[in-house]
């Protein structure tokens, strides 16, 4: 059923609109087509009429007010026919708001060189204050560890728990596939030269010296630095850091501090973790893939394998724990008050610090080849 | 009567949008203060600046005798425990239950005994209308009031002289709304306390205030009893309060 619709019809000079039925935004496209089709220029006069509609809206308003607008500057006279109080109420309202601004001012668009300043600008300041952030956690430390009393033992011990015990099934489980993954691979290329035995000393370097400690750290910087950032976005949306602040209790020491020292000491521990399923996965590999019997592997691999290997898999971790709980921080400090910024810097905070994590490894890396260690 | 506190001047510019061009005012001790203004006026910009939670970019704030820019550390530590400051939606510590958030402040800064930090936590609880049955709750699985009469309670914990209200009944149903305004009424004679706060609510602000300041157009368009702003001409308090006062 069609319950609207426009007769146009002519007389000598008159163009007739009758507008039957609803008005509304829905029909007014095919009232366009119409009206465009009409060449207004062979007549002097139109008339709209608009006695017979049951429904009229503001964007139908509109529509007539541009028409309106337009016939008058080709020089027509224009009436509109109509009675209905509401209609021409509405009519009004649009010609008052119209007035001289007809549409949203479009936004101006940026130049490519505005573009490339602005974002240059905005990561300098980021840069910035990341400086400001690092250099406020200097001070508290300092402040911090002027007296015992003001180590908070209780936040730490349940970061700790949190961040560090929890989280020893999934590094367990991970590095020791990574160790079986490893094993198996170069089992399959040690064979070849019948070099079996030379697994011990690849899986204990590789394993104790880098791998552990990347693995570990990756997986913690997906779990701990991800919650962290979360964690102190949620808490800056619901104004609890502000009350927090006015209440004198400085965030920096309740929240900060025991995360960061909370996830350097839980590392190392991490990491020696890792590398017990790490060289376990190894174990079995070469157990059932080269003939390699446990009791071989372990005298192998005292043999072959020296603690430094360990010691420095291990000073490794408080070093990443302390990369990737700051920049965790950093970034959930750096909320702003909506909730994709929590999302958004939740995916930089696990981005930035994987990154960091693996430049600091490369330059360990350099470092202690240099050193001879 | 003594200042509590005194804001000479105050200019806040963000970016390139300047909020305050020189506010000046004083507010005096046992007055319900009022601040009021447009949205985006910067009533809470104010706010924050008398809490140091923002700086000011020009111009001085003094709060209970310390001049907020010149203030050092330890000084603003001892500032920051006589005052209370109650947030738009509480902002209750999402970790801890009501009494655990009430409690905190006592045992950070007091060495009270955990007997009788429970028994000023009741105290608190009940003074500010909340049901002792639900002290144990967390913030989650309180309603919206429950949350502000908490974050009341957790602001007058240290026993404040000066308590800050930010939007203390937006979000609150009617009779909620006129009950939190008499439990200020009854704090202040209680307690003696000096109220500066935030408001839309015209109820509200005809039943509590003392004075108030209304911020318009990056200046201070009144300040003053309310029964004066009848004779304002500012083009907010018109609207605002057409229908009360022409």
């Amino acid at each position: 059923m069609i319950n609207f619709s426009l007769t146009t019809s002519y007389t000598d000079e008159t163009v007739l609109l009758k507008f039957l039925g609803e008005f509304s935004l829905y029909n007014i496209s095919s009232y366009q087509q119409q009206v465009d089709a009409i060449n207004f220029q062979k007549f002097k006069t139109v008339r709209i009429d608009l006695r017979e509609i049951t429904f009229f809206d503001t964007a139908s308003a509109i529509f007539i007010n541009n028409l309106h607008n337009r016939l008058k500057q080709e020089q027509l006279t224009i009436s509109i026919i109509c009675e209905n109080r509401d209609v021409l109420e509405t009519l009004k309202l649009v010609q008052t708001q119209i007035g001289s601004e007809k549409t949203v001012p479009v936004k101006k668009r940026e130049t490519f060189i505005d573009s490339v300043g602005k974002k240059t600008h905005s990561q300098l300041r980021g840069f910035f204050s990341f400086m400001a952030f690092l250099g406020e956690l200097f001070a508290t430390k300092i402040h911090y560890l002027k007296s015992i009393k003001n180590i908070r033992f209780k936040e730490i011990a349940f970061e700790i728990n949190e961040n560090g015990i929890r989280a020893f099934g999934i590094v367990a489980l991970t590095s020791f596939l990574i160790g079986l993954v490893v094993a198996y691979q170069s089992s399959f290329q040690l064979k070849i030269y019948g070099a079996n035995i030379f697994i011990v000393d690849m899986l204990g370097i590789s394993i104790l010296r880098e791998l552990a400690p990347l693995i570990t750290a990756i997986v913690i910087a997906g779990r701990s630095g991800s919650a962290f950032t979360a964690q102190i976005g949620a808490m800056k949306i619901t104004q609890e850091l502000d009350a927090m602040r006015t209440m004198g209790f400085d965030p920096y020491s309740f929240l900060v501090m025991p995360r960061i020292i909370a996830l350097m000491i839980s590392m190392p521990i991490l990491i020696f973790v890792a590398d017990i399923m790490g060289v376990l996965g190894g174990m079995v590999v070469a157990n059932i893939d080269l003939e390699i019997t446990t009791e071989l592997f372990l005298e192998r691999f005292t043999e072959v394998v020296a603690a430094k290997h360990f010691f420095i898999g291990i000073l490794k971790g408080p070093f990443f724990a302390f990369l990737i709980a700051s920049i965790g921080i950093y970034r959930g400090l750096m909320v702003k008050d909506d909730t994709q910024s929590i999302g958004y810097n939740t995916t930089k905070s696990v981005v930035e610090s994987i990154f960091a994590v693996i430049v600091c490894d490369a330059v360990f890396s350099i470092l202690f080849t240099n050193l001879g260690i | 009567m003594k200042k509590v506190i005194e804001v000479k001047g105050v200019k806040t510019i963000f970016g390139d949008n300047i909020v305050h061009d020189g506010l000046n005012l004083t507010i005096n001790e046992g007055e319900i203060y009022g601040l009021l203004g447009p949205s985006g006026c910067g009533k809470t910009t104010l706010l924050r600046e008398m809490v140091m939670l923002q700086k000011v970019s020009g111009g001085n704030i003094d709060v209970l005798g310390h001049s907020l820019s010149h203030i050092r550390h330890k000084e603003a530590q001892v500032l920051r425990r006589e005052w209370g400051v109650l947030f738009q939606a509480g902002a209750l510590f999402s970790s801890l239950s009501i009494a655990q958030n009430i409690a905190l402040p006592l045992q950070e800064y007091t060495n009270l005994s955990e007997k009788l930090i429970n028994e000023i936590v009741a105290f608190k609880i009940n003074i500010v209308g909340l049901n002792l049955k639900d002290a144990h709750l967390y913030p989650s699985q309180i309603s919206g009031g429950m949350k502000k009469k908490a974050g009341l309670a957790r602001a007058l914990a240290m026993d404040p002289k000066l308590l800050f209200l930010d939007e203390p009944t937006s979000g609150l149903d009617p009779i909620s709304a006129r009950e939190f305004d008499a439990l200020i009424l009854k704090l202040r004679s209680l307690l003696g306390l000096t109220v500066v706060m935030v408001s839309h609510d015209l109820q509200s602000i005809n039943d509590t205030l003392d004075k108030v300041a209304i911020i318009d157009n990056k200046k201070i368009a009144y300040e003053g009893s309310l029964e004066g702003l009848k004779h304002s001409d500012s083009e907010f308090i018109k609207t605002f309060f057409g229908n009360k006062y022409e």
